[in-house]
C-alpha cells in the first residue's frame, strides 16, 4: 500500500521521520509496511525499526497520540528473534506498531520519559518476555512477585508450563519519603472489604499523605499465556474474564480481534445486541460504584439503594441473558442469545422505572451537603496532568481528556445509536460521579434506543479458519475505558500472541497522584471513584 | 430506706445496665435498618454476636504486652461503673456519692486512655493511626462534656449527678433554657464519643477512615467480645446520663418501690425514642471529613458555653 493512501494522520507520522531522518542524516529504516487491518475497528499496522522508536513516539506524542498498549512477544518460533509492539490511538485510528529485536539481549529504548505511563508497561513486559528497555528510570519488577525466579520468562515459548519454581523470596525496594514525622503505613494486599488485592505504601506526615506507592501483581494468573493453548473459539470463554466487571468489553473487544483476523462480519442485529449488552454492563457498574461511593462517606442510605437498583438489573441480566454479569453472551461471529420482543420490551419497561428511581437518588445525593463537602475538591486531577499521563475512560473525561471510542470511531451499531459524551472539567470525586451519572442516564437512553434499532436476522455467523500470521485488533469503550484486544494468530485456529489491555493500567498511576495532599481517610473515597481493575492489569 | 433494699436497688440497677446495654445497641441498629429500607435483623443480635466471640479461641500477636491483655478488662469495667453510678432507674442508692459528673468524665478518660495505649502496644499501623483519631476527638470531646455537665450543675448546685436530677426531676418545675444548648451539646458529644456517624462509622469496614475500630483492630475472641459489650454500655451510659440530665422525669425517688414497675417504662420509653434519634441522624447524615471534626466538637463546646451563659443571665 502507497503511504498516501492512508488517512493523513498515519502518514504524516511517518512522513515527518522521513524528514528528520533527512535532516539529521541518521540512517533510519523506514517503515515500508504500513497496512490497514481489516476488523470493524480503523486500524493500521507496521513494522518499525528500533533506532525509529523514539523519534516516531516524540512524533506520536506531538501530534497529541496517545499510548494504548505496550508489550512483548516471543517470534523465535517464526525465525525471529522478540518483539516490542505499541498501540497508539491516532485521530483516525489505531496504529499497532512492531519492533523487532534481536534474540540475544533483547533492548530497545525506553519511551517511558515520552509515555510516562509506559513505564509499568515496560517493567511487565520484561517480567514476562525479557525484553529490556535501557535508559529506563525505573527497572523494578512489576507482575512478578515469588511465583517465577528473575531471569525467566514465562510468556517465551520454551517457558515450561507443567514446571515448577521454588519459592523464591520477594524483594521489593519502595520509595521511601524521609523527614521528621513522616512514617509509613502499609495497606494490603489483603484489605478488610471484599476488594481485589493490591498494595499501598502511604507515606504520610499526620494524616496528610505525601506519597502513595502501588504495588500490583498479586493477581498474576497467566491469562496470555492460558491464551497460547487454546483455539480462538475456546478462548473467548478465557477473554471474557479477564476482568469479571468488563466481561461484556472484553468478550466484544476478543470477537471483533478474531472478526477482524478471520475476515467475518458479524450480522447487524448481532452488533447492536453487543450494544445493548455493554451498555447494561456500564449501568450496572455505574450503579454498584455510585452506591459504594455513598458507603465509604457512610451514607449507607445510598449504598442500599444503588444496590437494590443494581441487583434488580442483575436479576433481569438473569432472567434475559441467562447470566447476571452477562459472561459468555458475545461469542465470536456474533452473540449467542437472542432477545424476543417480549423479552425488549421487558427490558425497556425495566429501563423506565431504573430512570426514574435514579433521578431521585441523584437529587438527594447533589442536594447532600455532608456528601458533597467529602466529594468537591478530594482525589483532584487537573486536566494538564491528566493529559500528561493519559488518563483514560470515564476517569478521563471528569478531567477534560474528551475520548470515548463510541464517538471518536462511531462504528456500528454506535453510528446509528448516536453516543452523546460526558466531560466534566474538575477532575475530583464529584466530576466523577457528576460523569458517572451523565454516562448512567446516556447508557440508558441507548439500551432504549438500540432495542429500538433490533431488526430482524441472523445473531451470529460461522468463524471459518483462520490462516497463521493474522492479526485482528478489538478496541472498545467499556465502562471503565477502552479495552484492547491485539491477536496474532497461529497454525491451527490458535493464538500466537494475545495481548488484553485494560485501562486501568493508565489509571493506577494517576491514583496515586490523585491522593496527594489529600488524607488518609480519603483514600477509600478517592480510590472508589476510580474503581480500578486489579485483575486486569495483572493479568 | 433500709440499707439493704439500697444495695439491692443498686446491684439491680448495675446489672439491668449489663443485661439491657446489647439490646439498645440492637435497637439502634434495627432502625438504622428501617430507615435504610431494608428488613432489620433481630434486636438480640449483638447478643448473638457477643456469645459467639466468647465461644472462640482468642489470636494474640506475639508481641503484646500485658497491658494489651488487661485492656478489655479495664474497659468493661470502667463502662460498668460508670453506667452503675449514674441514676438510671433510682436516685439516692449506696454508690450516689460516686456519681460526681468530674469523676465520671475521668472514668471514661481512663478508659480511652487505656484503649489507645493497648490499640499502640502490638505496633501496627492501623492501631497507631486509630489511637491517633481517638486522642484528637477524646481532647476536645472531654472539655464539651465537662462544660454541659456543669451548666446542669450550677442549676442545682452540685456536681453530684444524683442531686442534680434529683433538682431536675422531684423539684419544682422551672424552664431552664440554658439546658436546650447544653442539650444540644451533649448529642454532639454523644455522637464523638460513640463512634457515630457523623464522627466515626460504627458499621465500617473501610481501614484507612475508621477511628474506633482502627484500635481494637487487633482484638479477637472474648477480648473482642468485652470491648464490644463495653461499648455497648457506654452508649448506654451515655443516653442514660442525656435521659437523667435533660429527660428525668419519671425516674423512681430513693427507695421508692412502688415507683420502679413505672420508673422501667419510662426509661424504656425514653431509651427507645432516643435510640431511634440516634439512627435518624446516622441515617441523614453522611461522615465528616476528619479534619471537620475539631470543627464539629468546638461547637459542642460553644454550645455548651451559651448553654452556662444563658443559665446565669436567665438567673439574674
Amino acid at each position: 500500500m502507497r503511504i498516501t493512501e492512508l488517512p493523513t494522520d498515519v502518514q504524516f507520522l511517518f512522513s515527518h521521520l522521513q524528514s528528520v531522518a533527512l535532516e539529521t542524516m541518521r540512517i533510519i529504516e523506514l517503515p515500508a509496511d504500513v497496512q490497514p487491518l481489516a476488523g470493524a475497528m480503523p486500524a493500521y499496522c507496521a513494522s518499525l525499526a528500533v533506532a525509529a522508536l523514539r523519534d516516531v513516539c516524540q512524533q506520536a506524542r506531538a501530534q497529541k497520540a496517545r499510548l494504548v498498549a505496550l508489550w512483548g512477544s516471543d517470534e523465535t518460533p517464526r525465525g525471529a528473534g522478540y518483539a516490542l509492539h505499541l498501540a497508539l490511538a491516532l485521530p483516525s485510528g489505531l496504529l499497532w506498531l512492531t519492533v523487532a529485536l534481536p534474540r540475544e539481549h533483547p533492548r530497545y529504548p525506553s519511551i517511558a520519559d515520552i509515555y510516562p505511563c509506559a513505564s509499568r508497561m515496560q517493567r511487565a513486559a520484561y517480567d514476562l518476555t525479557g525484553i529490556h528497555a535501557h535508559d529506563s528510570p525505573d527497572h523494578r519488577k512489576w507482575l512478578r512477585h515469588r511465583a517465577w525466579p528473575g531471569g525467566v520468562f514465562p510468556l517465551r515459548k520454551e517457558f515450561d508450563i507443567a514446571g515448577g519454581f521454588p519459592k523464591s523470596e520477594d524483594r521489593y525496594p519502595f520509595v521511601r519519603v524521609e523527614g521528621e514525622g513522616v512514617h509509613e503505613i502499609p495497606v494490603g494486599p489483603v484489605h478488610a472489604g471484599t476488594i481485589e488485592p493490591g498494595h499501598f505504601r502511604f507515606s504520610i506526615v499526620g494524616e496528610k499523605i505525601l506519597r502513595l506507592e502501588e504495588r500490583l501483581g498479586y493477581k498474576h494468573k497467566g491469562i496470555e499465556k492460558r491464551f497460547e493453548q487454546l483455539t480462538l473459539l475456546d478462548a473467548a470463554r478465557l477473554a471474557g474474564r479477564i476482568s469479571g466487571d468488563s466481561t461484556v468489553a472484553y468478550a466484544w473487544a476478543y470477537a471483533m480481534a478474531v472478526e477482524g483476523a478471520a475476515g467475518v462480519e458479524p450480522p447487524p442485529r448481532a452488533l447492536v445486541l453487543r450494544g445493548i449488552l455493554l451498555e447494561l454492563e456500564r449501568i450496572a457498574n455505574h450503579l454498584g460504584d455510585l452506591g459504594y461511593l455513598g458507603n465509604d462517606v457512610a451514607l449507607a442510605f445510598g449504598f442500599f439503594q444503588f444496590w437494590r437498583l443494581k441487583e434488580d438489573l442483575l436479576r433481569l441480566h438473569a432472567a434475559l441473558f441467562g447470566h447476571r454479569y452477562l459472561m459468555d453472551l458475545i461469542v465470536p461471529g456474533g452473540v449467542a442469545r437472542d432477545l424476543t420482543p417480549e423479552q425488549a420490551a421487558r427490558l425497556n419497561g425495566f429501563i423506565e422505572r431504573l430512570r426514574s428511581e435514579v433521578e431521585t437518588l441523584r437529587s438527594i445525593y447533589d442536594d447532600h451537603a455532608g456528601m458533597q463537602d467529602r466529594f468537591i475538591m478530594t482525589g483532584q486531577i487537573l486536566p494538564a496532568l491528566a493529559e500528561k499521563l493519559d488518563l483514560t475512560g470515564f476517569a478521563g473525561r471528569a478531567s477534560g481528556i474528551r475520548h470515548d471510542l463510541r464517538v471518536d470511531h462511531p462504528v456500528p451499531p454506535w453510528r446509528q445509536a448516536g453516543v452523546r459524551m460526558a466531560s466534566h472539567t474538575r477532575g475530583d470525586v464529584a466530576a466523577r460521579v457528576s460523569v458517572r451519572f451523565d454516562e448512567l442516564y446516556e447508557s440508558m437512553r441507548l439500551v432504549q434506543a438500540l432495542v429500538a434499532m433490533l431488526s430482524a436476522g441472523d445473531i451470529r455467523v460461522p468463524i471459518g479458519d483462520c490462516p497463521a500470521g493474522r492479526r485482528g485488533v478489538g478496541w472498545v469503550e467499556g465502562w471503565r475505558g477502552e479495552v484492547l484486544i491485539a491477536l496474532d494468530t497461529a497454525e491451527g485456529n490458535r493464538i500466537h500472541r494475545l495481548h488484553p489491555h485494560d485501562p486501568s493500567w493508565q489509571n493506577w498511576p494517576l491514583l496515586e497522584r490523585a491522593v496527594l495532599g489529600n488524607i488518609v481517610p480519603d483514600f477509600p473515597l478517592i480510590n472508589k471513584s476510580f474503581n480500578l481493575s486489579y485483575s486486569g492489569q495483572d493479568l | 430506706m433500709s440499707q439493704q433494699a439500697a444495695i439491692a436497688f443498686q446491684i439491680l440497677q448495675s446489672v439491668f445496665v449489663v443485661i439491657a446495654a446489647p439490646l439498645l445497641t440492637g435497637w439502634v441498629n434495627q432502625c438504622r435498618a428501617w430507615l435504610q429500607n431494608r428488613s432489620a435483623p433481630s434486636i438480640l443480635l449483638p447478643y448473638y454476636t457477643l456469645a459467639k466471640l466468647f465461644h472462640k479461641d482468642a489470636v494474640i500477636a506475639h508481641n503484646a504486652s500485658r497491658l494489651f491483655h488487661l485492656t478489655p478488662y479495664i474497659l468493661f469495667g470502667c463502662m460498668w461503673l460508670a453506667a452503675g453510678i449514674v441514676p438510671v432507674l433510682a436516685t439516692g442508692l449506696p454508690f450516689t456519692p460516686a456519681a460526681d459528673i468530674i469523676a465520671l468524665v475521668g472514668v471514661f478518660a481512663l478508659a480511652r486512655v487505656f484503649s489507645a495505649l493497648a490499640a499502640m502496644d502490638t505496633g501496627t499501623s492501623f492501631g497507631g493511626l486509630g489511637a491517633r483519631r481517638e486522642m484528637l476527638i477524646g481532647f476536645l470531646a472531654e472539655p464539651a462534656m465537662l462544660m454541659t455537665l456543669f451548666t446542669a450543675a450550677f442549676i442545682s448546685g452540685s456536681t453530684q449527678l444524683t442531686t442534680i436530677v434529683d433538682t431536675l426531676a422531684h423539684r419544682e418545675f422551672a424552664i431552664h433554657p440554658g439546658l436546650a444548648f447544653a442539650a444540644a451539646a451533649f448529642l454532639m458529644v454523644l455522637l464523638a464519643e460513640n463512634a457515630r456517624i457523623p464522627i466515626d462509622n460504627p458499621a465500617t469496614h473501610l481501614e484507612l477512615t475508621m477511628v474506633h475500630e482502627a484500635m481494637i483492630l487487633e482484638y479477637s475472641a472474648r477480648h473482642l467480645a468485652l470491648i464490644e459489650w463495653a461499648m455497648a454500655i457506654k452508649l448506654f451510659a451515655y443516653m442514660t446520663i442525656g435521659i437523667a440530665l435533660f429527660l428525668p422525669w419519671g425516674i423512681a425517688g430513693a427507695g421508692d418501690w412502688p415507683a420502679l414497675p413505672l420508673a422501667i417504662a419510662a426509661l424504656l420509653v425514653k431509651l427507645a425514642a432516643g435510640g431511634a434519634g440516634l439512627a435518624l441522624i446516622e441515617t441523614l447524615f453522611a461522615k465528616l471529613r476528619l479534619f471537620l471534626a475539631p470543627e464539629f466538637l468546638s461547637s459542642a463546646f460553644l454550645l455548651a458555653v451559651l448553654g452556662m451563659l444563658t443559665h446565669f443571665l436567665t438567673r439574674a
